[in-house]
């Protein structure tokens, strides 16, 4: 049964250094407020994996969070480049991050086999490419009724699933609507997953083929209003394309980023905090 | 009557064409959403659009900024998840046309997106395959948009992320990759086509006012011209207005206008 906690709670106790993890939403939904809250216990040592890195990986990277990354696409998301990423992997900063590099086919096929308590995933792809030149973890199968070849890759099953979703009742089942990713899939491929949610209702009111996941799959559930923001919650609030394009140049300098996470994400509290402070800033810029 | 137009619009309102009525085509994000968009307000209402992130039949009323737009599962016929729009949709051979850019291309229409220079010791970092690999293995044709210049339309890729035709000639057989591969590579200067037999791109057809030179000069290899090379018919005032339209209706919703790279 999913135990309602904070975020803060919920991170010490369920996150520990060297633990994999998978923070997932696929541009929809992205769990930016268990992200801040990594980055402002300290955690170290992490091998995350995640389809679409996105700002949040950004963030975790550059603050020192992360050894591994295991990803398939590392972009700004109509923006560009992720810069703290790209640092990372060009010159190593803020320390050595290794890669292990995959398609999003192979990473969503690879969540569904973590999901079904498979070993592998089976795809078709990767022929022709230089992937398996890289990745070692990237081989092949010949099927055995009829002799075709298809690639093989190790499923994904993180220590820690973290995902945003709308809704959850009293008893820790969560309700998630809209472009659901990889979501369900992550949540099951874990030996423990964190949810934080919109708001917590009396009943979800789900229909019958809702994106439901039960309360005994979820191991801590949180209440945190906009804690996918700036990536959107459908039926909530939108997405905050100015931040994202804010984003690119906050991260760009190595100072400038730096002082950014210190004063927005280690000097506030919680996310309640960090979202009054990114306003207030919204509004001297405004004024100005 | 002509109206004047941009090098960008030309190339949008060319890749736009390539889509027909009721083609299923899976779209990538940027210059291949602009084109796919525009086609379906001209002329192919009935295009089925399919975005990696689980939208079919996404009918955005403004460019999506990112590939899982709030919009694009707000007007689909059906948002699924993510392994469900790569396993029963793309995979299982249901796409007709894959639609997608590329940071560098090569002669065999083979794609990087993954690094400039060496893997190891990258000079450039770019995003990596996304969806890619799998829509040009797996969609029964594709189309690649992307502006034409030496540095994206290379001699040789520093990484092969998304297949073409291989080293070229039937390479992509042998491959077993189950769709036709790239028909047709659409620039802001040029169509380019695949040979036949050695399937290497050669021009098919070059926008009005552009010249042979240019195109040659921007082009990373020594590029081949089509026996019967023609001149890609101008925008119609209904395709540019479309377009701007659109653009427009993007811009004021986002500030910028959506296939920005």
């Amino acid at each position: 049964m999913a135990e309602w906690v904070t975020l803060a709670e919920a991170i010490a106790a369920h996150v520990h250094d060297g633990d994999s993890l998978a923070l997932e939403g696929f541009t929809h939904l992205i769990p930016f407020a268990a992200g801040h809250e990594i980055i402002r216990q300290g955690r170290r040592d992490l091998s995350l994996t995640r389809m679409t890195p996105d700002i949040i990986y950004d963030q975790l990277i550059g603050a020192g969070c992360a050894k591994k990354l295991t990803f398939s696409w590392g972009g700004n998301p109509g923006v560009g480049s992720l810069n703290r990423f790209r640092d990372a992997v060009e010159n190593g900063w803020p320390g050595p991050l290794a890669i292990e590099e995959r398609s999003h086919s192979d990473l969503a096929n690879a969540y569904v086999a973590g999901a079904a308590n498979l070993p592998f995933a089976v795809l078709r792809g990767y022929a022709g490419s230089d992937f398996a030149r890289v990745n070692d973890q990237i081989r092949s199968i010949k099927c055995p009724f009829t002799g075709e070849v298809l690639a093989a890759t190790p499923a994904v099953r993180p220590d820690v699933t973290v995902i945003h979703a709308q809704k959850a009742d009293w008893k820790g089942n969560v309700l998630l609507w809209g472009i659901l990713g990889v979501q369900k899939e992550a949540v099951l491929a874990a030996k423990r997953a964190i949810v934080t949610v919109e708001e917590r209702v009396r009943s979800l009111d789900g229909a019958p083929n809702a994106c439901i996941l039960p309360s005994w799959v979820v191991t801590a559930v949180c209440e945190v209003p906009r804690g996918a923001t700036p990536s959107y919650a459908h039926g909530y609030y939108e997405r905050d394309n100015v931040f994202y394009r804010a984003w690119n140049k906050i991260s760009r300098d190595r100072d400038e980023f730096t002082s950014w996470v210190k004063q927005h994400i280690l000097g506030t509290q919680d996310f309640a905090q960090y979202l009054r402070l990114q306003s207030e800033a919204r509004e001297r810029a405004i004024l100005l | 009557m002509s109206i004047s137009y941009t090098a960008d619009e030309m190339m949008t309102v060319a890749a736009a064409r390539m889509l027909w009525n009721g083609a299923v085509c899976f779209v990538g994000i940027g210059l291949p959403s602009t084109a796919a968009n525009l086609a379906r307000l001209t002329h192919a209402p009935e295009v089925v659009l399919i975005y990696e992130s689980g939208p079919i039949g996404a009918k955005p009323p403004v460019l999506p900024l990112s590939i899982g737009d709030g919009n694009l599962a707000e007007t689909a016929d059906t948002v699924v998840s993510t392994p469900e729009i790569f396993r029963y949709w793309l995979q299982s051979g249901r796409v007709d046309v894959g639609f997608l850019g590329a940071a560098q291309l090569d002669r065999f229409a083979n794609i990087n997106t993954t690094v400039i220079g060496s893997y190891e010791k990258p000079k450039v970092r770019l995003p990596g395959a996304g969806g890619a690999p799998e829509i040009s293995s797996s969609a029964k044709e594709v189309l690649i948009v992307v502006k034409h210049s030496e540095r994206t339309l290379v001699n040789k890729l520093d990484f092969v992320t998304s297949v073409g035709f291989g080293m070229g000639g039937d390479a992509r057989e042998k491959l077993g990759l189950a769709g036709k591969g790239p028909v047709a590579v659409i620039t802001d200067l040029c169509i380019l086509r695949p040979d036949p037999v050695s399937r290497e791109l050669e021009v098919a057809s070059i926008h009005p006012g552009v010249d042979r030179k240019t195109i040659e000069d921007r082009t990373g290899w020594q590029v081949r011209f089509a026996e019967q090379c023609e001149v890609t018919e101008v925008p119609g005032p209904p395709e540019l207005g479309a377009l701007r339209e659109l653009k427009a209706r993007t811009a004021a919703a986002h500030g910028v206008q959506g296939d920005e790279e």
